[in-house]
């Protein structure tokens, strides 16, 4: 899996939990708290999902690497290839 | 061969509801029971001659409009993942503090109260910013206990003492446990609630709200059981284990959520609670029904804070069944209904405090008389607090209801019907059992929101993460 599909999944779910949200103009590098109005309990949502949907743990360390739509990328991607 | 989830929740009231809706978003298995046979708990309806009534919510506080992202109401909608409009959300008319020497209107606009402010207590205002200020800027919802109280911060701030009493006198009646004064992050989460965000209702009231949460649940995954008791919590070393309902049937649980209460789990886990923490607050309501809007009357204010005596006090009636010196005057009328709608009839609630034990020892026959009486006496504090009635409301009086703290007991199972629970609250949520939680009225959030918001967030601390 690429790392733009990892990156689409993010943004489909970030759609799915928070529908009023515009994510068609989301800037890869920025951090998705500067550009989306996403509290803690948004991540935990974002967490959550990508259990549910696909199997992938995120360790409460972890959390910051989720900061930007970049970084989720960079670090979910191994995890969904070490899945496959 | 007993039954087996992840998540069994005590309780199908706010914050149950909640609670289990975001177990169930996680992909757990959850079982919510629920000891009567309506869904609601503090805040759940009834049926009577035709009548649907509310109990408990006078009006849905934290009123946010959409695109206010960090309102409260707009997490709840977020987290539960429930469309705003299935709440049928409908704002305030306007609200009013009213004591002898003065009266305060405020609307859902923060921006109203300030002003009433200015004109009225000119030497407060600069004060008052400053409480608004502080509220606005101190993370009140974060589970801890900081152990400050309301009233010596407003002291701090506000050099006159009726204006002091005048804002706590809402904050106090919508969700103090303790008397008088309250946990100075509890008063930051009501005073934003209540004044700077302010109040709503659907047009069928409560259960809109409710069905919405039980539709969610449902979809969801999470099952219900209604008229199920808890007989026991089986706990085994630090650990729960297993709850025996009182139909003798085990389920086992990987953890539970319950919102009981404080003491009323403890009793429920087998534990020597003295009960010296259940809550000294219960209230009378009285209901009365109008063939006309009370508006006709010169009636005109949804909500209504009154005291008729200083010092206000906000306490325990000592040697009497009620306290008519103070309480809440609601009428569900007076919101923005909005597309040509209106309730059919006038309806006007009046909440007092009351003595549980005092109503506890009557006679039976006794019981009903008092109940009666009072039911007289309160609609005569209507008539003398609100606007002189421009006709005698008595000749439009169609129906009638009341309920007193046994009534509370009875459906909410608060020990001494302590309708905001215990004095103690348990902000972590924590008990003496690992995998065993509270959430609801004694985990400290109040209110409609705050229920939701406190099934929320336990469930997400200690299940969902």
């Amino acid at each position: 899996m690429t790392k733009e599909e990892v990156q689409k999944i993010v943004l489909d779910i970030i759609e799915e939990i928070a529908p009023d949200e515009d994510v068609s103009s989301i800037k890869p590098e920025v951090r998705l708290r500067d550009q989306l109005d996403l509290d803690s309990m948004d991540f935990l949502d974002i967490v959550m999902e990508l259990r549910k949907q696909h199997g992938i743990e995120v360790p409460e360390e972890d959390y910051p690497k989720l900061a930007s739509l970049e970084s989720c990328g960079e670090y979910l991607t191994p995890k969904f290839n070490a899945k496959a | 061969m007993s039954q087996n989830y992840d998540v069994v929740v005590i309780g199908a009231g706010m914050s149950g509801l909640a609670a289990a809706i975001r177990v169930a978003l996680a992909g757990k298995s959850v079982l919510v029971v629920e000891k009567h046979d309506a869904p609601g708990g503090l805040n759940s309806f009834y049926r009577q001659e035709g009548r649907v009534f509310d109990v408990g919510l006078h009006a849905l506080t934290n009123y946010a409009e959409k695109g206010q992202k960090r309102a409260p109401l707009n997490k709840i909608f977020r987290q539960l993942r429930i469309p705003r409009e299935a709440f049928d959300l409908n704002p305030q008319v306007g609200s009013r503090i009213r004591f002898p020497e003065a009266s305060l209107r405020f609307t859902n606009d923060p921006a109203s109260l300030e002003s009433e402010i200015a004109a009225n207590f000119p030497d407060c205002l600069e004060g008052y910013r400053n409480v608004v200020r502080f509220v606005e800027e101190r993370d009140a919802t974060a589970l801890e206990d900081r152990g400050e109280m309301a009233g010596s911060f407003l002291a701090q701030h506000l050099p006159d003492p009726l204006l002091r009493e005048m804002l706590l006198c809402p904050i106090l009646y919508y969700g103090s446990a303790t008397e008088d004064d309250l946990d100075l992050d509890q008063f930051v989460i009501l005073f934003r609630s209540l004044f700077l965000e302010g109040f709503s209702r659907p047009v069928d009231g409560v259960r809109t709200i409710i069905r919405a949460l039980l539709k969610k649940l449902k979809e969801v995954g999470g099952d219900r059981r209604m008229n199920c008791g808890v007989a026991r919590i089986v706990t085994r070393d630090d650990r729960v284990e297993e709850i025996e309902l009182d139909s003798g049937e085990l389920i086992r649980a990987g953890s539970v959520l319950s919102s009981a209460g404080l003491v009323e789990t403890n009793r429920l886990c087998g534990l020597n609670d003295p009960g010296d923490r259940v809550g000294r607050l219960s209230f009378v309501e009285t209901i009365s029904v109008y063939k006309e809007n009370p508006g006709n009357f010169g009636w005109n204010d949804t909500i209504t804070f009154f005291s008729t005596r200083r010092p206000f006090r906000y306490r325990r009636p000592e040697d009497e069944l009620v306290d008519p010196g103070s309480g809440v005057i609601c009428i569900p009328n007076h919101y923005q209904y909005g597309g040509g709608r209106s309730l059919k009839e006038g309806l006007v609630r009046l909440t007092a405090l009351a003595n549980f034990d005092q109503w506890k020892a009557l006679p039976k026959e006794e019981y009903q008389e008092r109940k009666a009486d009072w039911f007289e006496r309160l609609q005569q504090v209507a008539r003398e607090v609100l606007p002189t009635p421009t006709k005698d409301p008595r000749q439009s009086l169609v129906a009638r209801d009341m309920f007193t703290p046994l009534t509370v007991e009875k459906y909410t199972s608060h020990l001494g019907g302590a309708v905001y629970g215990s004095s103690h609250k348990a902000k972590d949520g924590r008990t003496d059992f690992d995998n065993l939680y509270l959430c609801g009225t004694d985990q400290g959030f109040l209110g409609i929101v705050g229920a939701m918001l406190s099934g929320i967030s336990i469930a997400n601390r200690y299940v969902v993460a």
